[in-house]
């Protein structure tokens, strides 16, 4: 084990400018998905969380997408969009989805309809509202989500590189067709630390939203 | 779809191997995690850091994990459910803990006052009360397991992930990653409906409100 560690870590300084293009290239990709996710997903669960009728099909239908295993939903995009960065993409954005949406609308759903009607009687419009009461008040739970989305694709962009993605996960593949160890460890150990990093990252950033009690 | 029409038995095949791989490595989990668990729970000194741990081992991608693991146990079909257990075990123990903490400390003092033991406040009480949030548990580690087992084929597992490792190394073969993914979907949605009904089942609080509703009507009727 450690030999075969120490063999990766040669190999990640011999081969330095790949290996730094494949972590931007993987951040970039987390990056990418979870941008779009959380566009689409928070306004759409501020719409969910308002009516009963559409988020009891909306979130059904994200919860059952949740249980589908992501290699399945990478490996679907293929007959689409090809082996390409395009599929890689749009499959992981498809993977960042239910978490953010389920906690956008958990979120708002569970504010405390009291101090919502104080707001109301304090004579504040909609708008005021929505940013000045319920987002503050909603904004650690909907960065919960996005950890757990930001988590689930740093792993998801690992698989990605099957289907032609780039990122870390090109030493998983290349380690794979070469039978070799040590370059599954060049793509293993960074993706592992990535992932802690952010999970480290986003509950710190989700505690600091955190309105006081 | 036509890949599962034309070749049933080969589907058929893989699917079984992928309960087994999966089956078997929640069957260990919960041995493993149901004892520590509950040994664990109402120790919050011990509990705390043992959580964190597992939380840390959950953090790590599973093609990561497999990865790291790879020296230690191989490939093949072992080393993927030593994979599948740990996963398994982060959910389980979070559960039974969670679970069991939940447990109205004003129900085990009756127990207590009725002169139950330790051990019959354990199974008469506590387990009951905390069935629905166990199994919540042992679902969500289904899934978790079904999906990671299906990575699991690129390290000589079997499973349904062999069709779909299979698609994309020979071009073309789009009819067997459609069937890899459709089969493997329909068995993730498939074991989380009836492990939800079966959570519903065991939910003590939905039971009462269930029989009150009937014994009121009854009053009414």
């Amino acid at each position: 084990m450690g030999e075969t560690l120490l063999r990766a870590y040669e190999y990640a300084t011999d081969h330095q400018e790949e290996f730094l293009r494949a972590l931007g290239e993987h951040l970039l990709l987390v990056g990418l998905a979870l941008g779009i996710a959380t566009l689409i997903c928070v306004p759409l669960g501020i719409v969910t969380s308002r009516s009963r009728a559409v988020a009891a099909t909306v979130i059904n239908i994200f919860n059952s997408l949740r249980v589908v295993p992501s290699l399945a939903i990478l490996f679907l995009a293929i007959p689409y969009f090809g082996l390409s960065l395009t599929s890689a993409w749009i499959a992981l954005t498809i993977l960042a989805l239910p978490p953010i949406l389920i906690n956008t609308d958990t979120a708002f759903r569970t504010i405390n309809p009291a101090i919502k009607e104080v707001a109301y009687g304090m004579g504040m419009t909609g708008q005021q509202r929505l940013w000045r009461v319920e987002a503050p008040l909603a904004l650690p739970v909907i960065i919960a989500g996005i950890r757990t989305a930001t988590v689930e694709v740093i792993a998801s962009a690992t698989l990605a590189a099957f289907i032609g993605s780039g990122g870390l996960g090109i030493y998983v593949t290349r380690g794979f067709a070469l039978y070799d160890n040590a370059i599954l460890l060049v793509g293993a150990v960074p993706v592992a630390l990535l992932a802690l990093l952010a999970e480290m990252v986003m509950s710190r950033l989700q505690r600091a939203v955190q309105p006081p009690a | 779809m036509s890949y599962i029409i034309q070749n049933p038995g080969i589907v058929w095949g893989l699917l079984l191997e992928h309960i087994i791989i999966t089956g078997s490595s929640l069957l260990i989990a919960i041995a493993i995690a149901f004892p520590f668990g509950v040994l664990v729970a109402d120790k919050p000194r011990l509990a705390t850091p043992v959580l964190g741990f597992l939380g840390i081992l959950y953090t790590i991608p599973s093609i990561a994990l497999m990865i790291l693991l790879l020296p230690i146990v191989g490939l093949g079909r072992q080393a993927i459910i030593v994979t599948l257990v740990v996963y398994a075990q982060v959910i389980l123990v979070r559960n039974i803990i969670a679970g069991l903490r939940a447990v109205d400390p004003v129900i085990l003092e009756a127990a207590h006052g009725m002169g139950m033991n330790s051990w019959q406040r354990l199974w008469q009480i506590q387990l009951p009360q905390a069935l629905p949030v166990i199994l919540a548990g042992v679902r969500i580690a289904a899934i978790v397991d079904i999906a990671i087992a299906t990575i699991g084929a690129k390290f000589g597992a079997g499973g349904l992930g062999e069709l779909l490792f299979q698609g994309i190394a020979q071009a073309g073969r789009y009819d067997k990653i459609w069937a890899g993914a459709l089969s493997v979907a329909a068995l993730a949605l498939i074991v989380n409906w009836s492990l939800l009904a079966l959570e519903r089942a065991f939910d003590t609080t939905r039971r009462i409100r269930r029989s009150e509703r009937r014994q009121l009507a009854i009053k009414k009727g």
